[in-house]
């Protein structure tokens, strides 16, 4: 099947709507992306036919809801290609699972003098939790700079590292910056001197291919809600004898295989890190996202959304007073910028009435902001369903904000 | 169609499809777009008597309002400095003309109006008396993320007045 921009708008109801009065051009999709009606229907079909608790009836619609549930995690599996669905743990997304690591694996690992070390433009979900961390263990927390292109200063990762180091957490696509950092080569110089390696993937699963077993991370996290999902689920990878020898994180139900007053047995991976009742519908409707993303080719979406950025960014340099932050050789899907005179909110708020959707602010990533000396960017964020229609939308609405503040 | 959002029924609802109602020349008024570009009484006021920093942690807004107050409660000088967004380095700009000469009762009232301004349900007709030009600031009624910005700085001066600290609008 050719790359059919209209066709994959189609399958998107929330696109088709006036935002004040005009069409609107949802330039977000970096918060979240939208929900294709694949997604939305799977859930519906969920609830409507098959809603039970899963892992414990011997009831039909509880073997379903089983069956669906664990369908979702070897779909996970596939698309980050896991050895074993052993290595899938469901969790609430991105945030959860790097929480999750660094309650059980950093708590039971770290001890006062040992190195975390992690980059200059993580969300602050990589951020943290591992300063928590250190806060429990006291452990310290280094950071690999950025340069002004907004790249990892490589150059400076031998010194960082050492035999302290015990974990590098780095995000695979930045955020704010739009940066696609070399994971591989971390994680190959972090292995040198033994350290593990949790590689932030939230926003990457929407937009390139990933291979947990070609990058060889010890730790992958990612959200459904950023890949055409819904809200409330995502994965921890790990590797099985991490997993093995990590310490629950939650007790509770579903997690255990034996409980008496004296002594729990924990169940099998990855049950043990599940505690509760999970997020069956969400885990389903993450199914359906993942199958649906499957059904294009990840380059020919890669290709689209980089026209579109070449575009916005060609665009935006013809603009006077306007700064691009984050020029990283290799990068994607993110457009973030300063206009000069007009702070980023009144921006949001101006574009916003434009019936154009973008996010103002720092992106969660206040170093990032700092390390480039502004308070906020401005980010246009692009998933596949965007077209040069809501760039032209995006480049008319900046127009109207600087004529307003001429 | 009742507005059934969780703004305790103030703030305008806007419904999908709905039409620019608010338009945005009512919060960019040209006052505005002025104060922004040329704030007044920008700027440490090193004899302060009373000093404050506010913080808006969502949008990044920092001020920091200095105030010198004379032995009557008059607020004989009054000046502030930081960055931030249009609303509310204006705000900040026209409090500082509104304040210079007032005492602390006015001070005080002049709060509770702009407050009662840029919240209330209605056209903003009875909110504006006695407000004078700070009444262009009305035009964020219709904009619910954008209040705080025009709020900063009237909490940092009475956190300046009352105590020393930081305000936050969050
Ligand atoms: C790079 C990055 N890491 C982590 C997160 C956190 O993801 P979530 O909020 O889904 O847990 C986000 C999303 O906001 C992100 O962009």
């Amino acid at each position: 099947m050719s790359f059919d921009v209209a066709a994959i708008r189609a399958q998107f109801p929330i696109l088709d709507q006036q935002v004040h009065g005009r069409p609107l051009a949802y330039l977000d999709n970096a918060a979240t992306t939208q929900k294709p009606s694949a997604v939305i229907q799977a859930i519906q079909a969920y609830y409507q036919r098959d809603n039970a608790n899963v892992h414990r009836g011997v009831h039909a619609l509880s073997e379903r809801a089983t069956a669906a549930y664990e369908a979702a995690r070897e779909k996970v599996r596939a698309l980050l290609n896991a050895r074993s669905v052993r290595e899938i743990v469901f969790v609430r997304g991105t945030t959860e699972a790097i929480n999750l690591v660094a309650h059980s694996w950093g708590t039971a690992r770290l001890r006062a003098g040992d190195e975390i070390l992690i980059t200059g433009m993580e969300h602050h979900s990589n951020i943290v939790p591992w300063q928590m961390l250190c806060e429990r263990t006291g452990a310290r927390l280094r950071v690999l700079p950025i340069n002004d292109a907004g790249e990892l200063c490589l150059d400076q990762l031998p010194t960082l590292l050492n035999e302290r180091t015990r974990l590098v957490g780095v995000v695979h696509l930045s955020n704010a910056l739009g940066t696609i950092n070399p994971v591989a080569e971390i994680i190959r110089q972090a292995h040198a001197v033994g350290a593990r390696v949790l590689v932030d993937g939230a926003q990457a699963a929407a937009h390139m291919a990933i291979d947990v077993q070609q990058l060889d991370c010890d730790f992958y996290a990612t959200s459904a809600h950023k890949m055409y999902g819904p809200t409330g689920i995502g994965v921890l990878y790990a590797k099985e004898a991490l997993l093995d020898e990590m310490p629950p994180y939650q007790g509770g139900g579903d997690m255990i295989r034996v409980v008496t007053f004296e002594r729990t047995e924990y169940n099998e991976l990855p049950y043990k890190f599940e505690a509760g009742t999970p997020n069956i519908a969400g885990a389903i409707g993450f199914g359906a996202a993942i199958d649906w993303l499957g059904s294009f080719d990840m380059c020919e979406i890669a290709a689209h959304e980089q026209r579109l950025l070449q575009e916005a960014v060609s665009r935006a340099k013809a603009i006077p007073g306007l700064r691009l932050v984050g020029e990283a050789g290799h990068r994607a899907t993110v457009l973030s910028f300063t206009m000069e005179g007009i702070h980023p909110h009144d921006l949001g708020t101006i574009l916003d009435r434009e019936g154009v959707a973008i996010r103002a602010g720092h992106h969660c990533a206040m170093p990032v902001m700092q390390r480039f000396g502004v308070p906020a960017t401005v980010r246009a964020s692009f998933a596949l369903y965007n077209t040069s229609d809501d760039l032209d939308a995006l480049f008319q609405a900046l127009e109207r904000a600087q004529a307003m503040f001429a | 169609m009742p507005c059934s959002r969780p703004w305790n029924g103030r703030r305008p609802c806007l419904h999908e499809g709905e039409a620019n109602v608010f338009d945005l020349k009512d919060l960019y008024q040209q006052v505005i777009v002025d104060h922004n570009k040329h704030p007044r009484n920008f700027g440490r006021l090193e004899d302060a008597s009373h000093e404050a920093e506010g913080y808006n942690p969502l949008c990044g807004d920092r001020l920091h309002v200095y105030l010198k107050i004379d032995d009557q409660g008059r607020i004989e000088d009054v000046r502030f400095e930081g960055e931030g967004c249009a609303i509310s380095m204006a705000s900040a700009s026209l409090m500082t003309e509104a304040l210079k000469g007032r005492t602390l009762q006015e001070f005080r009232s002049l709060f509770e109006g702009f407050h009662a301004l840029v919240t209330s349900s209605g056209d903003g007709a009875d909110d504006e008396a006695g407000l004078g030009k700070l009444a262009v600031l009305g035009g964020v009624r219709a904009f619910p993320s954008r209040i705080k910005c025009a709020t900063l700085c009237w909490h940092t001066m009475k956190n300046a007045i009352e105590r020393s600290g930081v305000a936050r609008t969050e």
